[in-house]
């Protein structure tokens, strides 16, 4: 394996380690963008008006029950098709629960005493929600997004099933000629992927978490 | 409908297959996340580095766990021990957490009551400590059992995945009736998981409703 990893031979070209990171992270990023833009409103709008909560919880759970590779095929044999639009598809389609969930979990989880003072104070709706409730609720929005992007990531790896690159390449490649050290490598890369990208959001939420939520 | 009907066996098979490997790991998991969870109340300062832990190697994905894994066993790759172990480690990665919670969450003067009518460790841990954790272990077990069965169609990517051999089939031949049975199967073991382990969290902690009877102020 460390003899597959460290020859600089297989790191470079098209279809060299980088260029297999770089599409792996194509697909994980088309797939996150596109959660969170169909995701994210309707979280925010169901944890605006409560209207909705039973949906928003219950996706969350059933979603965790489906199986992403069967939803991948799924998606080839309808849009009768291999390539990037299944494989968007099936991601998108495991990114919106837990974004959904959460941003519902991180609104309704706002004290009702802290919205109503912000309406004492003249706030309309929607300054409610942009200057006191997603500023609350963002740890947990951000917790989903996180766990949305942990799921992608490592399904993307399928996506190399339906003629795709991406580091799953490597591991369905090495399966079809038994080049266990190629399985190996491309398994551990999408290992340390998946570590590296947690760690990022780990840190983009200190940031980004106001400091008032942390103050005791 | 026809293949479905032709194919009764097969699909029982990977029914069977599936149950298997999903449950295996659950059990095992709670086998050895139950202990290690008591020592780390015993001894605190090892709770938060085992919680963290756990949490990196959730974090891992399931394809790649189940292929690094007999790199380090030295099983082969395309055996059945590699998905069981891989599976466990996420059962124990996630539960340990809430068996540390659960146990944490036993009220310091219901402990020092056992302990003073005269409960052995041993006893009190089991017959005070733990079923007082249950509804914290279960919620966790819950999230795991239905976590491990969508998992498992995974391992169809190396060859063993019980329904989700159904998905490769199904993808092989550009059939899709296979693909949704598989889908459909999985969310319902899932399902039936839940409901069985809801009903014995209820069956372990009889005193959980009998505590909030009808009209009582909570």
């Amino acid at each position: 394996m460390w003899q597959y990893l460290t020859d600089s031979y297989n790191w470079s070209g098209n279809e060299g380690i980088w260029a297999r990171i770089v599409q792996h992270l194509w697909y994980t990023f088309a797939a996150l963008g596109l959660s969170v833009v169909i995701a994210l409103p309707i979280g925010l709008r169901i944890g605006h008006t409560r209207r909705g909560a039973f949906l928003a919880i219950n996706l969350g759970n059933a979603a965790r029950a489906l199986p992403s590779l069967g939803l991948l095929m799924i998606a080839v044999l309808l849009t009768n098709q291999i390539g990037f639009l299944p494989v968007l598809i099936a991601l998108v389609a495991l990114g919106i629960p837990p974004i959904l969930a959460s941003t519902y979990a991180g609104l309704s989880g706002v004290d009702p005493a802290t919205i109503d003072a912000a309406r004492g104070m003249g706030m309309t709706g929607r300054e409610i929600l942009t200057k006191v409730e997603i500023p609350i609720a963002l740890p947990l929005i951000i917790s989903g997004v996180r766990s949305a992007t942990l799921q992608i990531v490592s399904t993307a790896t399928i996506a190399a099933l339906v003629s795709l690159g991406g580091l799953g390449r490597y591991v369905v490649d090495g399966l079809k000629l038994r080049d266990f050290p190629q399985m190996f490598s491309g398994a551990l890369l999408v290992a340390l992927l998946a570590i590296v990208l947690d760690a990022i959001f780990a840190l983009i939420g200190r940031i980004t978490v106001s400091p008032g939520l942390n103050a005791r | 409908m026809n293949w479905i009907g032709d194919n009764l066996g097969l699909i029982w098979e990977a029914l069977r297959e599936h149950l298997y490997l999903a449950i295996v790991p659950v059990i095992l998991g709670l086998i050895i996340s139950v202990p290690l969870g008591y020592v780390a109340t015993r001894y605190s300062w090892l709770a938060n580095p085992l919680i963290a832990f756990g949490g990196v190697l959730y974090s891992l994905p399931s394809i790649a766990l189940f292929i690094v894994i007999p790199a380090i066993l030295g099983t082969k790759v395309l055996a059945t021990i590699n998905i069981i172990v891989a599976l466990t480690i996420y059962t124990v990665s996630l539960l340990i957490r809430n068996v540390i919670d659960g146990l944490r969450s036993v009220p310091p003067d219901v402990r020092q009551s056992a302990i003073a009518v005269g409960y052995s460790p041993l006893h009190r841990v089991i017959t005070v400590d733990l079923p007082i954790a249950v509804p914290v272990i279960f919620t966790g077990l819950r999230v795991v059992t239905v976590a491990n069965i969508s998992m498992v169609s995974v391992g169809a990517v190396i060859g063993i995945g019980g329904l989700g051999e159904l998905f490769t089939l199904g993808f092989q031949k550009d059939f899709l009736t296979p693909v949704v049975v598989g889908v459909v199967l999985s969310l319902l073991l899932a399902l039936c998981a839940d409901l069985i382990l809801v009903t014995l969290q209820r069956l372990l902690t009889p005193w959980a409703r009998v505590a909030t009877p009808v009209g009582e102020v909570a």
